[in-house]
């Protein structure tokens, strides 16, 4: 870690939950993040939109190390986690991810995806574990499938209950991937407003998404990503409604055509 | 077609010398002669020796085929070079290296009777098909699965032992109850090993009482005593597969 790195980190540590320095990723010969230079901020929620292909997933997957990234540091609160010692397991336990697929456990009741990571991460007993997890049920508003398996959920249900999966681990903050592409239309409404909840609430969040109507409403900030590289940010009004540089105005007329 | 077929079958039925047949192969008094011993000891040996096989096959297999999808170069080499090894072997060539080999390299060396040692034998045999049956379930369950885990903070093997291992074995349980049908057929090969009178399982118990009766008959008995095994077993696992299947 280069002492520039370390100082930048140090600086802002306190307010800073995510930081990006100079972030690089390969796929084998392919440059996937070009030097990523970016940061979010304790309580701010970030936007992360742009052509499929430019990298914003790979981005969010390299913060909790999914991807591993081939150079530059990110820093969690301050702590490099590429750092190759750094203890990638405990690091996890402080940020949610939520997938565009969900990903619940098909094996497991609504109740026990929710408490799984609980006991066997942070150890809590199962009393405490089941407790958090109905408090966290009832605040994506599915009490009621504690004992169901996740088959029988529709997809918006499934991903409010991944969500929830997240949050009974108390995350500093939460990375969202795509979370209601999978989903069919009329079922995309009730995640998002699970997710502003969140943001109300002043969760650290950094969300994927081509959901342009929760990126205007929410967002604190909006990232454009095209081709590996920041293109542009700033408040959603500015990224959204009058965009500076060519490939953000293409991109968002396409979007609008849509 | 299927009047031909019915044709035939009539034909082969019309020819047979039915009396004949009887008289060698459903002789009722040579059935009465083969019990108790048919259940007591034969169909006994054959359901310890293949529960001992496959439980010890099964612990195997998975030792195997996690080492096989280790990051450890090692172990994964040893994996490989071990599963090609004893799936390439026939299963009687392992039974008599381990009954026979094992003393005369190692001066004496017996492992335990001939139940443990034929156990031990087709254990190792079946351990390298597991092994691969295991790995493909492990493969079979999504990416997004051991993500998600990770993402909750688990370590690469409590991934593996809890949210993997479980749903992988759920889809495998076709191939393996089918190791566990062949495993209960090849119990029959213990006799390469001997056999006291006690520790005979159906197939050498069937080919002794033939030999003592002069009459086929032992050979239909035995015939139908595996059948009343594995019939009721697939029929038991299919339920079992039923009831996981409502998770998915």
């Amino acid at each position: 870690m280069s002492t520039d790195a370390t100082e930048a980190a140090t600086e802002t540590a306190s307010d800073v939950a995510i930081r990006v320095l100079e972030l690089h990723k390969y796929f084998g010969d392919l440059e996937v993040l070009k030097g990523i230079d970016f940061q979010v901020d304790h309580g701010e929620v970030v936007c992360v939109i742009g052509p499929s292909g430019s990298g914003k997933s790979t981005l969010l997957r390299c913060i909790n190390r999914l991807e591993e990234s081939t150079s530059g540091n990110i820093f969690i609160e301050g702590d490099d986690i590429t750092d190759p010692d750094a203890d990638v397991d405990l690091l996890r336990t402080r940020i949610g991810m939520v997938f565009q697929q969900f990903n619940l456990f098909p094996h497991l009741t609504v109740l026990r995806n929710l408490t799984v990571g609980q006991t066997k991460v942070l150890k809590r007993s199962k009393t405490e574990a089941v407790q958090i997890a109905e408090e966290m049920l009832e605040r994506v508003g599915l009490s009621e499938k504690r004992d169901e398996y996740p088959i029988r959920l529709s997809g918006g249900q499934q991903q409010r209950v991944a969500i929830a999966r997240s949050l009974c681990m108390k995350p500093d903050m939460m990375l969202f991937d795509e979370p209601t592409s999978a989903l069919d239309p009329e079922l995309v409404g009730e995640v998002l407003e699970v997710m502003r909840t969140l943001a109300d609430e002043g969760m650290t969040m950094m969300v994927v998404t081509h959901e342009m109507g929760f990126a205007s409403e929410v967002a604190d900030r909006v990232v454009f990503m095209d081709e590996g590289i920041v293109v542009e940010e700033g408040p959603p009004a500015q990224v959204l409604k009058d965009p500076q540089t060519e490939r953000a105005q293409k991109f968002l007329k396409m979007i609008d055509h849509a | 077609m299927y009047v031909i077929a019915a044709l035939a079958v009539v034909g082969i039925a019309l020819a047979a010398d039915w009396p004949t047949i009887q008289r060698n192969f459903f002789q009722v008094d040579v059935i009465r002669e083969m019990f108790p011993e048919l259940v007591t000891i034969a169909a006994k040996n054959t359901a310890i020796y293949t529960t001992l096989s496959f439980a010890l096959g099964f612990v195997l297999a998975l030792a195997l085929a996690l080492m096989r999808m280790s990051t450890v170069a090692p172990f994964r080499a040893f994996a490989m070079i071990y599963i090609e090894l004893f799936r390439g072997l026939p299963a009687l060539v392992t039974l008599i290296l381990i009954g026979f080999g094992l003393p005369i390299a190692f001066d004496g060396f017996r492992l335990g009777s001939t139940m443990v040692r034929g156990s031990v034998g087709l254990a190792i045999v079946a351990g390298a098909y597991m092994a691969e049956t295991i790995r493909a379930g492990v493969e079979a369950v999504p990416r997004g699965q051991s993500e998600a885990a990770r993402s909750l903070g688990m370590s690469k093997n409590r991934t593996m032992f809890t949210i993997i291992l479980p749903q992988a074995f759920r889809i495998i349980i076709p191939p393996l109850t089918n190791e566990l049908v062949l495993l209960i057929k090849d119990t029959s090969l213990f006799f390469v090993l001997g056999t006291t009178p006690a520790s005979k399982e159906l197939t050498k118990f069937a080919r002794d009482f033939m030999v003592s009766s002069r009459n086929a008959t032992p050979l239909t008995v035995v015939a139908i005593a595996y059948l009343a095994i594995t019939l009721p077993l697939t029929y038991v696992v299919r339920r079992m597969e039923r009831n996981a299947g409502k998770s998915r």
